[in-house]
C-alpha cells in the first residue's frame, strides 16, 4: 500500500516544472505577439506589448494575493475575491463617485486616486479580516457563507449607489469597473508595476516565514515566528495586490483560486519559493494563452473573463463538494 | 526553571486555569496529570505562549514569556499540542527540518542536517521520511511531529498528550527518549499524560491537576498513592509494587 502511494509521486522535479511552464508561457506570448499580425509591426508590437504587460500584471497580482492569503488562513478553497475583498475595493470606488462625482473621479491624477484607494483598502480588508478570522472557530463552511454574504452586500450597496448618481457618473465608474483583461492605460500599469515589484521584494524577504506559516499558528509560534506581525503584513501585501488587480480588471471571483490550485497541484511541495512563481505562470499562461485561443478560435465571440469564472466557478463547486479536508 | 506567578486562563465566566503558581524544575521529566478538563493543556499553551494569559506571567529561566522575542525563546523551548493539521503537502524530512527554522532561518546548514538525520533516527522515521504527511497513519505522524520538535534541540521540551495515537512500543520507545534526554542531555520535559503508569514510571516530577488548580505535586513515588490519585480521579484506583515500580490498578 504503501509502495504503491510513494510510486504515485510524480518523476518529474518542482524545477523542471517551473522550466516547463516558463516555456508554455513564453510561447503564448510569442503566439498572442505574432499570432494574425498583419501590417506594421512597429504599431503591432507595442500595442500587443502593452495588452501582455497588463495581463502579466493582472496575473501577478492575483497569483500572489490568492496563494498568499491561502497559507495565512491554512485552506486552500477561500481566496480573497470570494471573500469579497475585490467587490470591497469596487464599493470603495463607487462610494468616492458617490460623493464627489464622477468629474472629480476621472481628474485626479491616477497615482493619486490609486494610493489612496489602496490605503483605503488595507485600512477596511485589515479590519474585515480580524473580525472573521480573529475568533475561536474557523468552520470554514461558515467563512465562506459569510464572505459570500459580504461580497453580496458590498455589491448591492454598491449598485444602490450607482442607480442613484446621474448616468454620466455612471457611465465613466461602470467604464473603471468591468472586468476586462485588455486594459491599456499606461498610467495605471505603470503604479500597478511599481507596486508589485515593491511588493515582490517584500514577499521574497518573507518567503522562509511563510513557508513556517504553512505549518499552522501554533507550529509557527514554537517555531519564533512573530505570528501576528508576519501575518498582519501578508494582509497589507493581500491588500495591496487585490487593489492593482481590481483597479486593472475589475472584480474576477474565481481566478485566483484557479491558478493557486493548479499550482499546488503541479508543483506537490510546500515551498513559497516554487508555489509562487508557478501560480503567477499559470495565471500568464491562462490569460495569455487564453486570450489568443479566444481571439484565434472563437473570433471574439466571447469573453476571456466570463470563460475563466465559468471554470474556475466549477472548480470551486467541486473542491467544496470534495470537503474542506485540503 | 519554568516559573508560573498566579496564572490564570478564563472563557468568558469559565475559569479553566484558576491562579496556578508552580515551579517545575530544570533538568528532568516532569509529567502533569489530571482528568479532562482540568486546564493541563492550557496550562502548557500558556507557558509556551501559544494562548495569552487572563493573569499572571510566567518565566523560563527567568525570560518573561509574553516579553521576550519569540526567535529568542523558541531556541530554549519547543512545544507540541495535541492536534496538528497541516494544510500544505509537506515530507517528514521537511517537516522535521523546520525545527531548525529558530536556528538557520531556512537555511539548512551541515550541523542542521546531523540533528534532522539524528530525529530521524530516535524516532525510527528513516523508512518514511520521504513520505508526504498525508499519507502517514496518525501514530507515525505524531512521532513525525516530535522529531521536528527534538531537531529544534531546544532545553525546554513542552509535549501535549505525545503518546496520543501510539502503539505500545512506540509509546515506550518514545517515553524512553525523553528519559534520555532529561538524563543524558540535561533537557527539561514537560509532557501531560493520560496514563498514569507512564507517568509514574519514566517521571522524576508529577503535578496533579484538577479544576483548573494545582491539586497535588511531588515526586513520582510521593503521589502515585491510592489516596492521592483516588481524590484526584474521583475513582478508585489501587497501586501496586511490581519490579521496585508502582503501578496503578483501576480497571472493572
Amino acid at each position: 500500500m504503501a509502495d504503491i502511494r510513494a510510486q504515485a509521486t510524480p518523476v518529474i522535479s518542482p524545477r523542471q516544472v517551473l522550466i516547463i511552464l516558463a516555456a508554455l508561457a513564453a510561447v503564448s506570448i510569442v503566439a498572442f505577439m505574432v499570432i494574425g499580425a498583419k501590417g506594421n509591426w512597429s504599431f503591432i508590437l507595442p500595442f500587443r506589448g502593452a495588452k501582455i504587460w497588463s495581463m502579466a500584471t493582472i496575473g501577478t497580482a492575483i497569483a500572489i494575493a490568492t496563494v498568499l492569503f491561502q497559507t495565512i488562513t491554512a485552506n486552500r478553497i477561500l481566496t480573497p475575491s470570494i471573500m469579497g475583498f475585490d467587490a470591497l475595493f469596487a464599493l470603495v470606488r463607487t462610494v468616492q463617485v458617490f460623493f464627489l462625482g464622477g468629474l472629480s473621479y476621472a481628474m485626479l491624477p491616477d497615482q493619486l486616486q490609486f494610493t489612496y484607494e489602496t490605503a483605503v483598502m488595507v485600512g477596511l480588508s485589515t479590519l474585515l479580516f480580524r473580525w472573521l478570522f480573529g475568533r475561536a472557530s474557523r468552520d470554514l463552511y461558515l467563512l465562506v457563507l459569510v464572505g459570500i454574504v459580504f461580497g453580496v452586500l458590498f455589491r448591492s450597496l454598491g449598485g444602490l449607489m450607482q442607480r442613484l448618481i446621474n448616468p454620466n457618473d455612471f457611465a465613466v465608474l461602470q467604464d473603471s469597473l468591468f472586468a476586462s483583461f485588455n486594459t491599456t492605460d499606461q498610467t495605471l500599469l505603470g503604479i500597478s508595476t511599481i507596486a508589485i515589484a515593491g511588493v515582490g521584494i517584500w514577499v521574497w524577504r518573507l518567503l522562509p516565514a511563510l513557508d513556517v506559516l504553512n505549518l499552522g499558528r501554533d507550529t509557527a509560534i514554537n517555531l519564533g515566528v512573530n505570528y501576528n506581525h508576519t501575518v498582519s503584513q501578508v494582509l497589507v501585501i493581500v491588500a495591496i495586490l487585490v487593489s492593482v488587480s481590481t483597479a486593472l480588471v475589475g472584480p474576477v471571483t474565481f481566478f485566483g483560486l484557479l491558478v493557486a490550485n493548479l499550482a499546488y497541484l503541479v508543483i506537490r511541495s510546500h515551498r513559497h519559493i516554487l508555489i509562487l512563481p508557478a501560480a503567477i505562470l499559470i495565471s500568464i499562461i491562462t490569460l495569455v494563452g487564453g486570450q489568443v485561443v479566444l481571439e484565434r478560435v472563437f473570433g471574439y465571440d466571447t469573453a476571456l473573463a466570463i470563460i475563466i469564472e465559468f471554470v474556475g466557478g466549477v472548480v470551486f463547486i467541486a473542491m467544496l463538494l470534495r470537503g474542506s479536508r485540503t | 526553571m519554568i516559573r508560573t506567578q498566579s496564572v490564570s486562563r478564563s472563557y468568558g465566566d469559565n475559569l479553566v486555569v484558576d491562579n496556578v503558581t508552580l515551579d517545575i524544575p530544570a533538568r528532568g521529566v516532569t509529567s502533569i496529570i489530571g482528568p479532562n478538563g482540568a486546564g493541563k493543556s492550557t496550562l502548557l499553551s500558556m507557558v509556551s505562549r501559544l494562548l495569552d494569559m487572563s493573569a499572571g506571567s510566567v518565566t523560563i529561566d527567568g525570560m518573561d514569556v509574553t516579553k521576550t522575542p519569540s526567535d529568542v525563546l523558541a531556541r530554549r523551548l519547543s512545544i507540541l499540542r495535541q492536534d496538528n493539521h497541516i494544510s500544505a503537502r509537506i515530507t517528514v524530512r521537511d517537516l522535521i527540518g523546520f525545527g531548525r527554522y529558530p536556528h538557520s532561518k531556512g537555511r539548512l546548514t551541515v550541523e542542521d542536517r546531523s540533528h534532522i538525520d539524528k530525529a530521524i533516527d530516535y524516532l525510527d522515521l528513516g523508512a518514511l521520511s520521504d513520505r508526504f504527511l498525508d499519507e502517514l497513519s496518525g501514530g507515525q505522524r505524531q512521532r513525525a511531529f516530535v522529531a521536528m520538535v527534538l531537531a529544534q534541540d531546544t532545553d525546554y521540551v513542552l509535549l501535549d498528550e505525545p503518546l496520543n495515537n501510539l502503539d505500545m512500543k512506540h509509546a515506550m520507545g518514545m517515553m524512553k527518549l525523553m528519559r534520555q534526554a532529561a538524563s543524558e542531555l540535561g533537557k527539561t520535559v514537560v509532557l501531560v499524560l493520560h496514563d498514569i503508569n507512564f507517568a509514574s514510571w519514566y517521571s522524576d516530577y508529577i503535578v496533579a491537576m484538577k479544576d483548573g488548580k494545582v491539586a497535588a505535586q511531588g515526586p513520582g513515588p510521593e503521589m502515585i498513592r491510592p489516596e492521592v490519585l483516588s481524590e484526584i480521579y474521583e475513582m478508585d484506583i489501587k497501586v501496586h509494587e511490581i519490579g521496585g515500580q508502582l503501578i496503578s490498578v483501576y480497571y472493572g
